[in-house]
Formats: C-alpha cells, sequence, structure tokens
C-alpha cells in the first residue's frame, strides 16, 4: 500500500500481535487467524504466500526461518476438510517468539510456492517435505528426494502410507495382550516381497537414479572433465565421492566434490542413509512413548533432546490437562542434565573436530575422559549412559539418589561409591573447569590449529541468518542468538550466563564459541548447586499416567541443544478434547539444517579442509537422517 | 612467538605421560592388581592418569538404576508358601506402555469359570527390539517387572535365541534385592512389607476367603515345574550376587539385609501407617487443589 520504509524500523520491534495485525491489514482476504481450538498464528492464501513472507521477512523483520514443514490432514474429525498444510516458524535474531504461518494446500495437486528465494534455509526442509509428503515447490531450485533414494515408491509421511510391517494406526497394539503369542514380524512379510518401487524406474540400473543428474556432465567412475585453468594451463575436473564409509563423515553421510585438483569448485551433501521415518514412528506411538526415542536422535546429547520433547509436550498439557506443572526442583535437574549434556557434547565436538584436523585421538581422548565421569553420573540418575530417558511430562524419572553406588552382579565386578553432592561439587567446581582450561591451554593458541582453522570454512553473518543454521556455527559467525536468552524457557532467565558469541566466521570462531560454551555452562553449574542444596526434598515425579492423553492443539517447543536449535512441532489432534497419540510429530534437527551451508562453506577450500568444515558443524547422523 | 603454542600442547601431552606412570608408581607398580583396593579411586573424581578399566579381568559393577533388559520377579524358591509364584498379574500395563511393543503376554484364565486369573500363562520379551527404557519397570503397578544389570547376553543365533520367554526372564526377589538394595527396600516400604501386593491383601483378608483363592492358584505340578525348571536355568552358571559379593569388599552394605534390614517391628509398622496415611492425605489434597 503505502511506502514502508519510514515505519519498518518500528515493525522490526512490533510484538507477533502487532505483527499480525499488520498483516491482516496488509494482506487484506489472504491472510487468516488460525482458529482451530489450540491452534496459534495465521493461515495464509498460498497464491499470496511469497508476497506474505516477503513481507515478513523484510519488513517485519523475521530474519529466521527456525522450521518449515507439513502435516497431512486427513480424515479427521476437526477440520473441514483434507488438506496438506505447510507451517513454518519465523523468528527474528533479536529475540523473542514466533510469527507462525501456515498455507494449505489440495493433496492431490500439492503444490506451494518455495520460500527459498526468501529464507534459504528452507532448501533442506522443502526437499524434505516434497520427500516424505509430496508437496511440490513451486520454485526450489533442486526439488529432489533428500533421505529417501528416489526408487521408493510413494511419500511415507502421508497418512494414508502404510510401513511394509504395517500393524496398526497407534500403539499399543492389539495382538500384544491378553493373546499375546509372538511372532517376529520379519517372518510375516519377507523382506523383499513386499517392496514397491515407482513405475518410472529402471531398476537394471540398480543405482540412484538421483545421481544420474549430478554425474550428468561426467558419466558414472572417475570420468574427468577438462577445464581451462586459471593459468591457461588445462586441468582435469573430477567427481569424488566421499561417504557414505568414510571414517571423517562421522557417520554413514556422503559429500559429493567436483575438485579442480586440490580445490572443491562444489559439493553436494547427500544424507538418509540412517534413516528410519521418526517422525512416522513418533505419530504411531503414545506422546509417552516417544520419550525414549527422542533419546536416539543427537545420541550424544539424549538429555537435550528428551527436554526440548517434554517442553512440547508440556505447552499441550498447560492447555487444559488435569497436570501438576514441574516443581521447582524438576527444572533445577533438568538444568543440570542438559548443561552438562551441553560439556560432553562440546568436548566432543572439539575432540572429534580435533581428530579432522589430523591431531589424531589424543586430544579426544583427553576429552572422553572426562564425559566417562559425566556419564557415570548420567548412568546413576537417570539408568543409562546416552540413551537417558530421563524427562517425564511435568517431572523426571527419579531425583538424585543419595549415593553413586554400584553393585557387584556380574564376575569381576568391581564397587564405585561416592557421595553424590560431592562427586557432583567436585566435577563442577574442579574437574571440568580444570579440563576446560586444559584444553584451552592445548588447542587455543597451537600454531598449527591456528593456521588450519582460521579464515577456513568462513559463513557470513547474513549466510548464517539466512541459512538457518543454528547454535555455534550461528553464534560462530557474529550473531548472537542463544534460545536460553532469545526465547527462555525452564528457569534460565534467572541464570546468570553469557551468550558466546565470535565475529569471525570461521572454524576457528566455532570452537571458540564452543570453548566458550563450557565455560558459561560451568557458570550455570555453579547455580545450580546451591539450587540443588535448597530444594532437596520437593517432589520431582510426573502424575502423567502411561495412557495419559493430551488436549488437543499444536505446540513448538525448542530448546539450544548442544548443536544448535532443537524444536519439536508436536499436533494433537482428533475428535475428541484429549488424544493419546500424537498427529503430527515433527523434529527441527539443528544437524540436518546446519548442513544446508555446507556447500557455500567448502566451495574453494581444500579436500582436506572439507573434512574439518564438516567436523566445525559438528553433525551427529541419528539427528540429520532421523 | 610461532610454534610457542604448539610447543605448551606438547608439554601438555608430555604432562599426561608423565602422570600415567607416576600414578603406576603411586600404587607401587600394582594399578590394575586384583590386591590393590583402589578401583573407587581410580574412577573418582580425584583420579590421574589412565582411568582404563582392564575389562573383562575387571568390570565396572552396574549402578542400582541401570537397566538392561527387564526379568519378571518370582516369588523366592525357597518361599515356604508361595515358590517361585510369579509377581506378575499379566495386567498387561508393560505391553502397552512398551515403546517398541516388544512385550507378548498371554493372560490365564481359569478352565472352570473363563474367568483371567492373575497370572500370566506365557510372557515373552522380544530383546532384539527392547531399548532399554525402563518403562515397563516404572509402570508395572506390582513391582513385577524389573530392569536387569546382566548386559552380558551376547548369542551367536539372533533368530532362535532372542526371544526370551518366562522361564528365561523370570528371576527370584532375592535377586532383585542383591542388585538394586536400596530400590528394593523403598518399594517393599511403598507395599507395605516384603510380600506381593495381592499376597498381602489375602493375608489380610484372612482365612475366610482362603477356600475361595485356593482353586485360582496355580497347581502344584506348575510350581513344581517351574522350580525345576530354574534350578536347571541356573545350575551352570555360578550363583552370581554372593561369589560377587564377597569378592568386593565395600559392597558388602550393598545386600539389602545388610544395608536397611526389612524388620516387621511394630513400631516401624505403625511408622509406616503413618507415613502412607499422610502419603494418601497429601495426595487427596493434591487432587482436590
Ligand atoms: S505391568 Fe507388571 S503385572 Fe502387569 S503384565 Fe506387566 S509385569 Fe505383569
Ligand atoms: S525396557 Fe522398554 S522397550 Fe524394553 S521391554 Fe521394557 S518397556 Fe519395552
Amino acid at each position: 500500500m503505502i511506502d514502508v520504509a519510514p515505519e519498518q524500523q518500528d515493525l522490526k520491534q512490533a510484538t507477533i500481535a502487532e505483527a499480525i495485525a499488520d498483516l491482516k491489514m496488509r494482506f487484506p482476504g489472504a491472510v487468516s487467524d488460525d482458529t482451530r481450538e489450540g491452534y496459534s498464528g495465521v493461515i495464509v492464501d498460498k497464491a499470496k504466500l511469497l508476497d506474505v513472507a516477503r513481507y515478513i521477512h523484510d519488513a517485519l523483520g523475521f530474519d529466521y526461518l527456525s522450521s518449515a514443514t507439513a502435516v497431512d490432514y486427513l480424515g479427521e474429525g476437526v477440520h473441514s476438510s483434507d488438506h496438506i498444510e505447510m507451517v513454518y516458524h519465523a523468528y527474528r535474531t533479536s529475540g523473542g517468539g514466533a510469527l507462525v504461518f501456515k498455507t494449505q494446500t489440495d493433496r492431490e495437486a500439492c503444490e506451494v510456492p518455495s520460500l527459498t528465494p526468501i529464507w534459504k534455509g528452507a532448501d533442506f526442509q522443502e526437499r524434505e517435505a516434497w520427500d516424505l509428503y509430496g508437496v511440490r515447490f513451486t520454485g526450489h531450485p533442486n526439488l529432489r528426494r533428500i533421505l529417501l533414494w528416489e526408487g521408493f515408491h510413494g511419500f511415507p509421511m502421508r497418512k494414508d502410507w502404510k510401513e511394509a510391517y504395517y500393524e496398526s494406526d497407534h500403539k499399543p497394539f492389539e495382538s500384544r495382550w491378553p493373546a499375546g503369542h509372538v511372532h517376529r514380524s520379519e517372518e510375516k512379510t519377507i523382506f523383499g516381497h513386499n517392496v514397491v518401487y515407482p513405475a518410472d524406474i529402471d531398476l537394471s540400473r540398480l543405482s540412484d537414479v538421483s545421481d544420474a543428474s549430478i554425474y550428468a556432465d561426467f558419466g558414472l567412475g572417475v570420468d574427468a572433465q577438462r577445464v581451462g585453468g586459471s593459468e591457461g594451463i588445462a586441468t582435469d575436473q573430477i567427481m569424488v565421492n566421499m561417504g557414505p564409509h568414510h571414517p571423517s563423515t562421522h557417520g554413514v553421510f556422503r559429500m559429493l566434490m567436483k575438485l579442480d585438483g586440490e580445490t572443491v569448485t562444489s559439493l553436494e551433501p547427500i544424507m538418509g542413509y540412517l534413516h528410519r521415518n521418526h517422525e512416522k514412528i513418533g505419530e504411531r506411538n503414545t506422546f509417552l512413548q516417544n520419550i525414549p526415542f527422542t533419546d536416539r536422535l543427537d545420541y550424544i546429547s539424549s538429555m537435550g533432546n528428551n527436554h526440548g520433547y517434554v517442553l512440547a509436550v508440556e505447552q499441550l498439557l498447560a492447555r487444559g490437562a488435569k497436570w501438576n506443572p514441574p516443581t521447582y526442583r524438576t527444572e533445577v535437574l533438568r538444568v543440570l542434565m542438559v548443561e552438562l549434556t551441553r560439556i560432553v557434547n562440546h568436548l566432543w565436538a572439539i575432540g572429534f573436530w580435533l581428530n579432522d584436523l589430523g591431531a589424531f585421538f589424543t586430544p579426544v581422548l583427553y576429552f572422553i575422559q572426562e564425559r566417562e565421569r559425566i556419564l557415570d553420573f548420567f548412568e546413576t540418575v537417570a539408568g543409562s549412559r546416552m540413551m537417558c530417558n530421563y524427562m517425564r511430562f511435568g517431572g523426571v524419572f527419579a531425583d538424585l539418589p543419595d549415593r553413586m553406588r554400584s553393585v557387584a552382579n556380574l564376575l569381576n565386578d568391581r564397587v564405585r561409591d561416592y557421595d553424590t553432592m560431592q562427586f557432583l561439587t567436585e566435577m563442577i567446581n574442579e574437574r571440568i573447569p580444570r579440563t576446560i582450561d586444559e584444553l584451552d591451554e592445548y588447542l587455543t593458541t597451537n600454531d598449527i590449529v591456528q593456521v588450519r582453522s582460521k579464515g577456513v570454512g568462513y559463513l557470513s553473518r547474513e549466510d548464517a541468518i539466512n541459512y538457518s543454521t543454528a547454535g555455534p556455527l550461528l553464534r560462530g559467525s557474529g550473531v548472537a542468538y542463544d534460545i536460553r536468552r532469545a526465547d527462555p524457557y525452564s528457569i534460565y532467565p534467572e541464570l546468570d550466563f553469557d551468550v558466546a558469541v565470535e565475529y569471525s566466521g570461521d572454524m576457528y570462531a566455532r570452537y571458540m564459541v564452543r570453548l566458550k560454551e563450557m565455560r558459561e555452562s560451568v557458570r550455570i553449574l555453579k547455580q545450580i548447586l546451591p539450587r540443588l542444596e535448597y530444594t532437596k526434598g520437593e517432589s520431582v515425579t510426573s502424575d502423567f499416567a502411561y495412557s495419559g492423553k493430551v488436549p488437543v492443539g499444536e505446540a513448538y517447543g525448542r530448546v539450544e541443544n548442544g548443536k544448535g536449535e532443537l524444536g519439536f512441532y508436536v499436533v494433537a489432534a482428533g475428535d475428541k478434547k484429549q488424544v493419546a497419540n500424537p498427529w503430527r510429530y515433527h523434529v527441527r534437527a539443528p544437524s540436518f539444517i546446519n548442513l544446508t551451508p555446507l556447500g557455500v562453506m567448502s566451495r574453494g577450500a581444500k579436500v582436506a579442509d572439507v573434512v574439518a568444515i564438516l567436523g566445525s558443524i559438528d553433525i551427529v547422523l541419528g539427528e540429520t537422517d532421523r | 612467538m610461532t610454534g610457542s603454542g604448539f610447543i605448551k600442547g606438547m608439554l601438555l601431552t608430555l604432562r599426561h605421560f608423565i602422570q600415567t606412570y607416576l600414578d603406576d608408581l603411586r600404587y607401587g607398580f600394582k594399578k590394575y592388581s586384583p590386591a590393590v583396593d583402589n578401583f573407587n579411586e581410580r574412577q573418582g573424581t580425584r583420579a590421574e592418569g589412565a582411568f582404563t578399566v582392564q575389562y573383562p579381568e575387571e568390570k565396572l559393577a552396574m549402578p542400582e538404576r541401570f537397566r538392561f533388559i527387564p526379568f519378571l520377579v518370582v516369588e523366592d524358591y525357597d518361599h515356604p508358601d508361595r515358590p517361585g509364584k510369579d509377581w506378575c498379574t499379566s495386567c498387561g500395563i508393560c505391553a502397552k506402555v512398551c515403546p517398541p511393543q516388544c512385550i507378548w503376554i498371554v493372560r490365564s484364565n481359569d478352565p472352570a469359570t473363563g474367568r483371567p486369573v492373575p497370572e500370566p500363562e506365557a510372557f515373552f520379551i522380544d530383546i532384539d527390539i527392547c531399548m532399554n527404557c525402563g518403562f515397563c519397570a516404572e509402570y508395572c503397578p506390582f513391582d513385577a517387572i524389573k530392569m536387569d544389570h546382566d548386559y552380558e547376553l551376547a548369542s551367536y543365533d539372533r533368530t532362535t535365541n532372542h526371544i526370551f520367554d518366562k522361564p528365561k526372564l523370570s528371576k527370584e526377589l532375592k535377586y532383585w534385592k542383591t542388585i538394586a538394595p536400596t530400590r528394593a527396600v523403598a518399594e517393599a516400604q511403598a507395599r507395605g512389607g516384603w510380600d506381593h501386593k495381592d499376597a498381602q491383601k489375602e493375608a489380610r483378608r484372612g482365612p475366610k476367603k482362603a477356600e475361595e483363592v485356593a482353586p485360582t492358584a496355580p497347581s502344584a505340578a506348575t510350581r513344581e515345574e517351574v522350580r525345576a525348571r530354574k534350578a536347571e536355568a541356573d545350575a551352570p552358571k555360578p550363583a552370581p550376587a554372593p561369589t560377587a559379593v564377597a569378592e568386593a569388599p565395600k559392597s558388602a552394605s550393598n545386600t539389602a539385609e545388610g544395608a536397611k534390614p526389612w524388620t516387621e517391628s511394630e513400631d516401624e509398622k505403625e511408622k509406616r501407617k503413618a507415613a502412607a496415611l499422610a502419603r494418601k492425605a497429601a495426595r487427596a489434597a493434591k487432587r482436590g487443589e
């Protein structure tokens, strides 16, 4: 309508409600409130989506697209008609809550304009929505399957798609009790006889058809392409696959690189080798059953995963269920666990990054030694070192035991016995800070580390935001965006800590962010210790029953995990007021989205640097592929 | 100065290297000898040098809450009244709460009346699928399924060995008392005694109902069978609890009897009753608000 420039400054400060009001005023008819029970945000007419999104980004200042995902509403009571819905969560990097906007499309045609021209961070997320839901994004530069291969038939996240061992839509399965005559599901549907391929796939090639387009100029094999070198010398360009089975990729992950000599001219990450359709499993599960499954996402920091998920479901519960919200001690325990996890995560990340740089296993073992102590603590409290499954809705599994005592059972078992609080105090006040200092002394000024990492893997501030990167990757590029401060949860507002930030945008900056962040975590933990003392005796258990139900609605719970923003978009829908299973369970995985700018960061780098650049992003394939 | 950072780093590596030997010296070069009782120190917060555990000559004992594949609690085999009786009432809660749905239960019915009998006819856990989450143990209302500590379960054939049936899953209550002494006591306190909830109820109900109860109880033959099977299963394996406890001198206090004996003395009973009433009142108050 009118020129936006003069009021822009104000608009960028406006609250979410003001922003929505402005949107509705600016786009009458195209933007309407989402009035479904328990839903928030606006529904945008898909014909106007691009304009609205541009306005949200440019004028309203929501420069960070945290999550973009699809939901399939099929044959489900509350909603008037079957449709697929794209849900976007946009934030301002200056802090504050989400502007949630959605657009709906027909299930058959299923076409939505791509938002990649506005937020490049939508790239992988839209490819995922195409892959799993079959949403066609017009204007997407590279709309290919991302987690599945081209020979996969159908869109598995759609409600009418059934897995090979399909038993029923929801757990618990009827066949388990009271007449639970056991059988192995693979015996009933023998693998290979239940596979359907798409009509247009040529199985005789037995290769990923998507590869054909990648190799288009090259053919398969080691064919080289002649190009004119910069100094008039003709050089050969070759394609090199690094991975999926390669020690430097931290798991089964593949990087397809076009090389000009030693220099990478383009790089494409290829993933999905560990894909298990976590989200479909999540929809079959009850709300409670999803907690241990979240452990398996980023298995280095399962406590953080638990936290993100319970926060999302607690938002739903708070909307009218009969439940007891977490007590103060519960929150204290959660923060204790999550901060220890952050230290574990960063020790691991830095250690393995050093491996990638060529300092093979000496540094990482020094750090793992400390990690072991923390895992011992997790094991005593939660029952498992890595798959902690510790948090519950409104509580945690159990309070700290008085003593960290083990019990001899097997032959040659050696018993340990420590006072829990003393162990924690010594760890937090002495051992962990000492390790961090040692790490600092060991690496920060190390000439080789500096030479290898300064100026390498550069990501500009603008790109970091636009690509929706999160965690140390974002903060290493000079964006002081930490969800614990920007959109606080739990008891973080009352805790004293600084957001670690570095400005050079290279690998060294990411390393420094992790180092500083561990120090900040120790600072938080030191504040947690007295809180643990004076909340002693407060109840921490959850009263959520094994068959507990959750009020309908949507929720997005996000936490600052070691690897970046971990978000859970959970929808409870149905014709009842409360439901037992999530209608939609989406994981906004930092390891996945942080890979979006890998190609940009690697362009012009040497092959050996690419390995380290990947290490500096810090991914876990369990979370990337889900 | 160029290289100074590098040298600083190398010095640190050297420090670690020397530290390992200093540590050996401290223990008179017998750091890993079973005769030296230093495990607690070596694995503690003050430990220096190498932190290796010499598996399998020495193993990290598991903390009480450690969870591995679940087992079913049965009454002790030398129990005077109910030897080997399943604690499980086949209520099905664990099968319903199990996230990967790896618990299969066949509920038994009374042949005469057709009514369900509170004892499972069959109980299976597919341990390939079990994710060791511990939910079954957490939500079982009868303390009848517990997480085990025995993680050495490797076998050569997954297709035949990895579905555990009831005889394989069953372990005595005694075993649970050994691997989780404090928890076992706490649970018994919550139940009101070492006995199974239903057994306690029956005892309270007194002899009037005794005849009624008798027919529904499992036949003596079944019990004998279970007992025999169990004895067979246990025979080749060295009974882990007593030997291991004897070996580890520090864990003497870990046995249930050693730590907090469950005594049925009158005033303790009173205390328990008072505590239970207080809990009940607190719960009622919570619900009221
Ligand atoms: S929950 Fe407990 S009592 Fe019920 S079936 Fe499972 S093991 Fe048996
Ligand atoms: S531990 Fe978890 S996965 Fe295993 S049987 Fe129990 S509930 Fe199922």
